[in-house]
């Protein structure tokens, strides 16, 4: 399923972070956003699973169509929304006293599946499609915070992906992991392609040219400029956009 | 020559706050020592499981106050504690609004009022409507005291528990009493019960306001709808009774009391360290 984003705005109280963005998300593509600390990238793929909305203050506008559908009308009920556009974090936050299994299945078990075949087999195949299962199908019982930083995440991953969101957002998910665990989750994120749209936010412009088939540039809450990630890195059209990658500023 | 006037002062500085630390921790073995030397030859059977004798008598026990006891910290407990809980989620959950920012102060304010205050509130909101002393107006009463300091702790156990794990639970496309229902109280849960044991053992001490609700009772009661003994109201009529056989057993009232007080928070330090949840 795409996404696009038509005039979208953003504020803190009375301070604006995001200007007027228009962009779209191809299905069963990776787009990444990329852009210095404080650009708005974060608020933006907040803005996408109605998550900004929960920080007291915090308002947008704008509109985001999921299919036809405009899930930034606030007569949607945002606990839907989130069930459509799952979330993965900077750091893993595995549910602390939930086993590995318990933490796979808590979304689909907290919104009234009972029946434990399903959860096992959803379960099963969550982990497998977040390359996770080989590791811990022994181990299903043991606490989620057990797990090594690398497969935390993946298991946040897992968590996401067992009630089938079309759209998966991605917050700086490699940030606070080893080289070995992100190149494992960047290779997920190839395969997840397949069957989800991606929207990735990161800080490493080598992770955008490997994964992302699309890469926004996102500056002082301004969208400066889209593209494919090769014309972007290769041939920007905008200054702000060669500096910033030249690493000139942020 | 100054190393060694250096090394001399940092040494004299050192044992001098070493001291005050002492000094700070002096009470509670004095006290704890004291209780014992002059309560502990008086346990026995007979203490645990009689009721007083009339005074000049030798013997009877307190079997009838720790059961007093036992009833009220009991019901005070049944009522406040899921009403500490809920007020403490409240003030962590929504605690940014006005209304919080009041009820916060509000709930501060009421752990401050001296506890015979609450005796008094109690007495003429129960006792002078009802017409009479009764176990009921005292465990109201140790339940309002309890209430605001489970309120308070369990706000900060709430706290405690990381904004990014209710984060994920939103962004899993649950409702945030569900996030909170599911994920964060049980997170939090060994800190809640912390909070509660601790008030629990700090209203099972408390005197002041079970004199003008419980008031005491030579027997056991009948029903919460009499007079009731309590342990630290028994402990304070034994020790002013002037008889020398009742004094001996306020003080082993009093060691009990110590007793439950320590292992209470003995519990709680070992259930807080513990990594098994």
């Amino acid at each position: 399923m795409s996404i696009r984003v038509e005039n979208l705005n953003a504020w803190f109280g009375d301070h604006q972070v995001l200007n007027n963005i228009s962009l779209q998300a191809v299905d069963k593509e990776v787009l990444a956003l990329i852009g210095p600390s404080g650009c708005g990238k974060s608020t933006f793929l907040r803005c996408l699973n109605r998550l900004h909305e929960e920080t007291p203050g915090a308002t947008c506008d704008g509109s985001i169509l999921l299919g036809n559908e405009n899930i930034n009308d606030r007569r949607i009920d945002s606990v839907s929304v989130r069930r459509k556009v799952g979330m993965v974090f900077q750091k893993p936050v595995p549910f602390p006293g939930l086993t590995i299994f318990e933490n796979t299945v808590a979304g689909l078990r907290l919104s009234g599946v009972r029946d434990k075949t399903i959860l096992k087999t959803e379960a099963e195949q969550a982990l497998q499609k977040a390359a996770l299962w080989d590791e811990v199908k022994d181990k299903l019982d043991a606490p989620g915070t057990s797990l090594s930083g690398g497969q935390q995440q993946r298991l946040c991953i897992a968590r996401a992906l067992a009630i089938h969101p079309p759209i998966l957002l991605l917050d700086e998910p490699t940030s606070a992991l080893d080289p070995i665990s992100t190149a494992g989750i960047e290779d997920l994120i190839k395969q997840l392609k397949k069957t989800v749209t991606l929207i990735i936010v990161t800080h490493n412009m080598q992770q955008a040219q490997r994964v992302a088939d699309t890469t926004a540039f996102f500056y002082l809450g301004k969208l400066i400029e889209i593209g494919k990630t090769e014309q972007i890195f290769k041939s920007p059209q905008k200054t702000e956009t060669q500096k910033y990658i030249a690493g000139r500023f942020g | 020559m100054s190393l060694n006037w250096r090394s001399f002062k940092s040494l004299f500085m050192m044992n001098l706050v070493r001291l005050f630390a002492l000094l700070g921790a002096l009470p509670f073995f004095l006290i704890t020592f004291y209780v014992f030397q002059k309560g502990f030859s008086s346990l026995n059977v007979e203490f645990f499981t009689k009721v007083p004798k009339p005074p000049g008598e030798m013997g009877g026990g307190i079997a009838n106050a720790l059961w007093g006891t036992c009833q009220m910290v009991s019901i005070a407990s049944l009522m406040a504690v899921p009403w500490g809980i809920v007020a403490g989620i409240y003030l962590s959950e929504f605690g940014r609004s006005k209304t919080a920012f009041f009820l916060r102060m509000a709930v501060d304010l009421l752990t401050s009022v001296p506890s015979i205050v609450v005796g008094i509130f109690v007495y003429s909101l129960l006792v002078v409507t009802l017409g009479h002393f009764s176990g009921w107006a005292g465990a109201v009463a140790l339940a309002v005291i309890m209430l605001p300091f489970i309120a308070r702790s369990s706000e900060e156990m709430f706290r405690l528990v990381p904004s990014t794990v209710r984060e994920a639970g939103l962004a899993l496309g649950l409702p945030r009493w569900k996030v909170m229902y599911f994920i964060v109280f049980p997170t939090a849960f060994k800190g809640v019960l912390t909070s509660v044991m601790l008030a629990v053992a700090r209203v099972t001490g408390e005197t002041a306001p079970l004199l003008f609700t419980a008031l005491g009772n030579q027997y056991f009661n009948e029903s919460l709808r009499e007079p009731t003994a309590s342990l630290p109201v028994q402990v304070y009529n034994f020790a002013s009774s002037g008889f020398e056989d009742l004094q001996r057993q306020a003080w082993a009232g009093a060691l009990v009391l110590v007793l439950f007080v320590l292992t209470v928070n003995l519990a709680t330090r070992l259930l807080l360290t513990s990594r098994t949840a």
